[in-house]
């Protein structure tokens, strides 16, 4: 070492000399553009001549720690990374894959829900099917079905979607069926034009389109005019959409005739999923119809009416169907007489009687009907003094039902005969003799005989005395007839 | 001395001694001039410099060369209003270097001693423009002209000023 100072004294003194001054030199100087910034004067030259050649040496040890720290992080704690990696790409693989699958339901489930609408709309029964193969040729618009014999399809049944018609069953097998669709030049339908009303015949076109024939050039065609099934085809219900109006021209081959081209409402280019009509709504209603409901039916079924006596009672031989004790108050004023209205009524007092069956309170007022029938002979002489039409009093029960009868005549036609009338051996055992006390306070003058003429002129049919009090009114009131 | 690599014979290498007022008053009168003496030629020659490269040559110690130089650069800064150390620093190179060099050259030959000048002065030169531009933040331009002009005014100048100091030697 001394041998070092001994060799090298004179640069070493050098050195010393020249940072003494450097230091001295440091400690005065101060940087000026620092200066501005610091109240303090500055900063001291050696400051920033220590802070600049230090600031190296620092960025050094940092750059050397951030070297190794991020050599760590970056490389050797990637262990697992790349597996990671590979089990994200499959969750990415995997979750496109969902999704797609997804938006195929979601795109199924609304094209099945607006099917669905529409057959609550307008059909009673469908079948869904998908299509599943076309004919392959533009000539023939056919196209097949995923549905056949065994789900009940059948040919000529209509095939629809929500958005029109399509065409109609051509061909059926056990597991698919063709399908022809209406712009075949072979298929046909009977269409209706929706404002205009007029009729045509849908017919398709070599080239696929749409057109309607046998429509009169003078008749006014307007394009966007809306076309639905007219139902005369007896494929199609009737209602259908079927398109709008493109286009009326005049048929040059047949002139006096219109060639009119239809937009078709089903997009049959790409047709997915089908109904297939295998049960219209007016079928289901024809076949409901077979007993119908009439509304005077179901309106004396809510309003009080004379139970029909049961047809399964026992005959009593002294029963009549005309109370005794109605005979004494025969001739009064007061006295109510029931009437029917209309056949309706008397059914349905037949059918209430049938549902009262055993009420001892039916022998009074029960069978209108056949005490009208009891009073046939007398009829004659219920001719009104009013010079009325008499009821023909057919002994049957639905001879009087025919003509409506006025309520506020409710006298009847027999008694002004005063005779007693002969109720017909099929009246007696509607009535029920056990009540017969009870009978004549609700009906006074129930029996045919206990009305007079005076009252029976003012009838203008034969009577139905077994009308309850409560719906007869008084013999007094004369209201028009309605 | 190594007289292997120099260039000179014995006596050239001969060592000067100067009085103690020689070695005061001619650095002290030099930067006296310099500072306070408003010549236009001054501002082309630089007398400390001069002095120092003759101390530093004649006595061939780089010691005693440098602190020469350290001296009289510092005593100039502190006159002249400049950074202690600026004139100092840029004085010490220059006085070790002539003091190395005053070893292995013949220093006493004017032509010699006009090169030499003219080599420190560009020397001294750079070292204090690099002091003041680079340690100082100064913003002195570089001007190769007045530069040249300059070392070339102090070679020929220091042709004379080291003749006349010549006689301030002292022989061992």
């Amino acid at each position: 070492m001394e041998n070092f100072f001994a060799r090298y004294k004179n640069p070493l003194v050098l050195m010393a000399v020249l940072f003494i001054q450097v230091v001295a030199l440091a400690t005065q100087v101060k940087r000026s553009e620092n200066s501005k910034a610091a109240s303090s004067g500055g900063t001291r030259l050696i400051r920033v001549w220590t802070v600049t050649a230090f600031t190296p040496i620092e960025k050094m040890f940092v750059s050397t720690g951030h070297f190794f720290s991020n050599s760590w992080h970056n490389y050797a704690d990637l262990r697992g990374v790349r597996q990671q990696n590979r089990q994200l790409q499959d969750e990415v693989a995997r979750l496109q894959m969902e999704q797609v699958r997804l938006k195929q339901d979601a795109d199924q489930a609304r094209r099945l829900q607006a099917l669905m609408d529409f057959k609550e709309k307008f059909v009673s029964k469908t079948v869904a099917a998908q299509v599943i193969g076309t004919s392959g040729t533009e000539q023939s618009k056919v196209i097949t079905i995923d549905k056949g014999k065994r789900d009940g399809l059948k040919p000529d049944m209509a095939v629809i979607t929500p958005n029109g018609i399509v065409g109609k069953i051509k061909e059926v097998y056990p597991l698919s069926s063709q399908v022809l669709l209406v712009n075949d030049h072979e298929s046909g339908a009977g269409v209706i034009l929706e404002s205009s009303r007029l009729q045509g015949i849908l017919k398709g076109t070599s080239l696929g389109e749409l057109q309607i024939s046998d429509v009169m050039s003078d008749e006014k065609v307007e394009a966007g005019e809306h076309v639905i099934t007219s139902g005369g085809d007896r494929i199609f219900p009737k209602g259908l959409s079927v398109g709008t109006v493109s286009n009326a021209v005049a048929d040059r081959d047949n002139d006096p005739f219109l060639v009119i081209k239809i937009k078709p409402a089903a997009d049959l280019n790409r047709l997915e999923e089908v109904l297939v009509i295998t049960e219209t709504a007016e079928a289901q209603r024809a076949a409901s119809s077979a007993s119908p409901v009439r509304a005077a039916d179901i309106l004396s079924q809510r309003l009080p009416s004379i139970p029909k006596q049961d047809a399964n009672a026992p005959k009593i031989p002294g029963a009549t169907a005309t109370p005794t004790p109605a005979g004494p108050a025969a001739g009064s004023d007061k006295t109510k007489k029931p009437a029917v209205p209309d056949a309706g009524q008397k059914k349905a007092v037949s059918d209430a009687g049938q549902k009262k069956e055993g009420a001892g309170t039916t022998a009074a007022v029960k069978t209108p009907s056949a005490e009208a029938g009891g009073v046939k002979a007398p009829v004659p002489a219920g001719k009104t003094a009013a010079g009325g039409s008499v009821n023909s009093a057919s002994p049957k029960t639905g001879a009087d039902t025919k003509k409506p009868t006025s309520l506020g005549t409710a006298q009847p036609a027999a008694a002004g005969a005063g005779e007693s009338p002969t109720p017909t051996p099929t009246s007696k055992p509607k009535a029920t003799p056990p009540k017969k006390p009870k009978a004549p306070a609700k009906t006074p003058d129930a029996s045919p005989g206990s009305t007079d003429n005076t009252n029976a002129g003012q009838q203008e049919t034969v009577p139905a005395p077994g009308a309850t009090p409560a719906a007869t009114p008084s013999a007094n009131q004369e209201k028009p007839p309605r | 001395m190594n007289a292997g690599v120099s260039l000179t014979s014995r006596e050239e290498i001969e060592v000067h001694r100067f009085s103690w007022p020689a070695s005061i008053g001619i650095p002290l009168l030099a930067v006296f001039l310099q500072v306070f003496l408003r010549i236009g030629l001054l501002n082309f020659l630089d007398l400390p410099l001069l002095v120092t490269i003759f101390f530093a040559v004649a006595r061939r110690r780089p010691v005693p060369g440098m602190i020469t130089g350290a001296l009289i650069g510092t005593l100039q800064d502190a006159w002249t209003g400049h950074p202690i150390g600026l004139f100092g620093i840029a004085k010490t190179i220059v006085g070790y270097l002539g003091s190395s060099i005053g070893v292995k050259l013949d220093v006493d030959n004017p032509g010699s001693r006009f090169l030499m000048t003219f080599a420190f002065v560009l020397i001294h030169k750079f070292i204090y423009m690099v002091i003041d531009l680079q340690l100082v933040g100064g913003s002195e331009a570089w001007n190769w002209g007045h530069t040249l002009f300059s070392a070339l005014a102090n070679g020929l100048a220091a042709v004379v000023l080291f003749a006349v100091l010549d006689r301030l030697k002292q022989r061992n």
